[in-house]
């Protein structure tokens, strides 16, 4: 096992959670929860591979993912929103569409052929840097690196511009934001949209770059759920939805190595040996997941730190409320 | 742009069209929206499967026909809706306390796991008395679905760890583990299955009494739909009837009324979900005695993630789950020979955004009044 190779791979299929989470982020600082992010990585996906094949053009294939998946996060909008319908319902509705439309939209696309279609590259200088150089600058894709000046461009959106304050603002308390004049529908529209799009680069990212091709609901295997779990365990900041991304994209690559050596730690592996315990390496990133909601759930409670307030509460314009 | 240039006076018309909250909703006005609801999600799958290169209508004639076509079909869909009526009335439990378990699906698994268990460890011999052994499979299921239920719920109840991530997570746990034991020790000769199950753990089915009752040749019903209708009468019961189904409808209505009422929330939270995933763990029993006779890694089609769908639109009624559970085993009958394959899971999709899209319709009212 060569730990650098787990690393750099983990930062690669991290950067898949990475995109799903820092949409969702920004949709839940809004105060809408969409919890279609599978369903609208999967539309991203399809779309985004299958754009590729048609057309040759793999940037195109993002584009169209973007806005395929962010059509779909506009329905969550008009019904939670506008209709004022339950965020977790209706998030689970956009779930299903998701992995059903693009079941029906991507029948027969498996067959063709699976090739990265976003260029991999390495950072001249930066990639001589010890350590670190050789995972995160060296034959990355261009996802990757997008990644890196993604996460603090939204941290600096968020905490340290004006539009990013009308965006917490709305998520914490709408009723004041209407006050000062925010148009808290709007703007709830537009964050919900932007997740959308978000997790459409993320399908996009799978399906072109990280593990390319379009294998059925198999191609997102739950990481859509991972995200939005990622999400309440960062609590809220892109900085630590950077670092659970990237360890949950290593513990990916780290569950597939594991069972290949005969030998760990200069013992016999039993993972090669009983191939069948690799079940419960498979359990082990849903396991993982469950284990530090609990660990950040116990830390929020200490800290009295928590969810954006208006999270998964309707405005309703004059009625009595938060 | 003139936005907010007055109307002119003259142009005023003499009523306005107003939308306002409703006070009251008629009681029939849930049943027409559902069913409003359900025929315009139709309509939209149609124009999606036209758009896909398909033939919506052909599509759906051959949905009715595959389904309800026959007494032998119907036979089929009945079938399917066995677990479909247990795991949405799981569903409708728990929504109805505002408790988010979208884990159906890996309590159905661990349920079966669970019946297998007696029969495959064997905890029991297989000459076993039949109602002993059943029994046993039964219990079995429905104490493994509710320790499924009960990680995540104490993990709520005491943690506020937010349950629709965790329920989601066990089931891809549950999936595993299930795995785990088909392809290991219960594998059957190195298949990715267990044995066929001793005649004795096989719930009984309508065929079986081919001989006394001439009509029941072929017909593959079995004891389970009994489970569900009797589970839709006891979920009614404790929901409608019992003091605890008032506290759990106080806390769905109102948590911080019920805090202040001394209602236990954590006890609460932590049986409902329990109960919950008792209930789709028996509808696992139900589904490998009854259907399969074996455990594998494929015994459900997504009945867990139906199962919401179904209590939505059933609108958390117990007895309307039974009837809608019963359409959607049609159309996951029929929808098994549709192509392109992913057509009902994004009929399924459509139909619960339509269901809540329609709820707006039970808030708000549109009135035309004088000025």
């Amino acid at each position: 096992m060569n730990w650098i190779i787990i690393l750099q791979a983990g930062v690669a299929s991290g950067t898949v959670l990475l995109f799903a989470a820092l949409g969702e982020l920004l949709a839940e600082r809004s105060g809408v929860l969409n919890l279609g992010i599978e369903g609208m990585m999967l539309i991203g996906a399809m779309t985004a591979y299958s754009t590729a094949v048609a057309t040759g053009q793999p940037w195109l294939g993002v584009f169209y993912a973007m806005l395929a998946a962010g059509a779909l996060s506009l329905l969550h909008a008009l019904v939670t929103v506008s209709f004022q319908a339950d965020q977790v319902v209706s998030g689970l509705a956009i779930n299903f569409l998701g992995v059903g439309l693009s079941l029906v939209l991507g029948e027969g696309l498996s067959k063709a052929g699976a090739i990265a279609w976003l260029p991999t590259f390495t950072v001249p200088v930066l990639s001589s840097i010890p350590f670190v150089g050789p995972i995160l600058f060296t034959n990355q894709s261009v996802m990757v690196y997008i990644g890196y000046l993604l996460t603090p461009a939204v941290w600096f959106y968020i905490n340290r511009t004006r539009p990013g304050l009308h965006l917490r603002a709305v998520g914490e308390y709408p009723a004041a934001a209407d006050a000062l004049g925010i148009n808290v529908y709007r703007l709830r529209y537009l964050y919900v949209f932007i997740g959308g799009t978000m997790a459409g680069l993320a399908g996009a990212t799978i399906s072109l770059a990280v593990s390319p091709g379009w294998f059925s609901d198999l191609t997102t295997a739950g990481q859509g759920w991972i995200a939005v779990g990622l999400v309440i365990f960062a609590q809220w900041d892109p900085w630590r939805a950077m670092g659970g991304a990237y360890m949950f994209g290593a513990l990916r690559r780290l569950i597939l190595d594991l069972q290949a050596p005969k030998l760990l730690l200069g013992l016999a592996n039993p993972f090669f040996y009983m191939p069948k315990l690799g079940f419960f390496l498979q359990m082990l990133p849903y396991a993982l997941v469950i284990l530090i909601l609990f660990i950040g759930s116990r830390e929020a409670m200490k800290k009295r730190i928590g969810a954006p307030a208006a999270l998964g509460v309707p405005y309703v314009r004059g009625e009595r409320g938060r | 742009m003139a936005v907010s240039e007055p109307v002119p006076r003259g142009l005023r018309l003499p009523f306005e069209v107003r939308i306002e909250r409703r006070l009251t909703v008629p009681r029939w006005l849930p049943v027409l929206t559902s069913i409003g609801a359900l025929v315009v999600a139709f309509i939209i799958g149609g124009v999606v499967i036209w758009a896909a290169g398909g033939e919506p209508i052909r599509s759906y004639e051959h949905i009715v026909e595959a389904a309800f076509g026959s007494l032998g079909v119907f036979n089929d869909t009945l079938v399917k809706a066995t677990p479909l009526i247990l795991v949405g009335l799981a569903c409708a439990l728990a929504f109805r306390m505002r408790l988010w378990n979208i884990g159906a699906e890996g309590q159905f698994f661990l349920g079966a796991w669970g019946a297998s268990a007696v029969v495959l460890f064997p905890l029991l011999p297989a000459d076993t008395p039949r109602v002993i052994m059943l029994a046993a499979m039964a219990l079995a299921g429905f104490t493994c679905g509710a320790l499924w239920g009960f990680i995540p719920g104490y993990l709520k109840a005491k943690y506020n760890v937010n349950e629709v991530v965790t329920t989601l997570m066990m089931n891809y746990i549950a999936a595993s583990w299930v795995l785990f034991w088909v392809f290991g020790a219960w594998s059957d000769a190195g298949f990715q299955m267990s044995p066929m199950f001793p005649k004795s753990a096989w719930l009984p089915r309508l065929t079986d009494y081919a001989q006394q009752v001439r009509g029941f040749g072929g017909m593959t019903l079995h004891l389970g739909i009994v489970f569900g209708i009797l589970a839709a009468v006891v979920v009614w019961f404790i929901i409608n009837r019992s003091r605890w189904g008032y506290e759990i409808r106080l806390i769905g209505d109102n948590p911080r009324a019920a805090y202040y009422a001394g209602i236990n929330i954590v006890r609460n939270t932590v049986l409902v979900m329990m109960l919950s995933g008792g209930l789709a763990g028996l509808a696992g029993m139900s589904e490998i005695t009854g259907v399969v006779h074996r455990l594998q890694g494929a015994i459900s089609p997504g009945y867990g993630f139906t199962g919401i769908i179904i209590a939505w639109l059933a609108k958390l009624n117990p007895f309307a789950v039974v009837l809608v559970s019963i359409l959607f085993g049609g159309l996951i009958q029929a929808g098994r020979e549709i192509q392109p394959s992913g057509v009902p899971r994004m009929l399924q999709g459509i139909i619960l955004f339509c269901v809540i899209a329609s709820d707006v319709l039970l808030k708000y009212q549109v009135r035309i009044v004088r000025r």
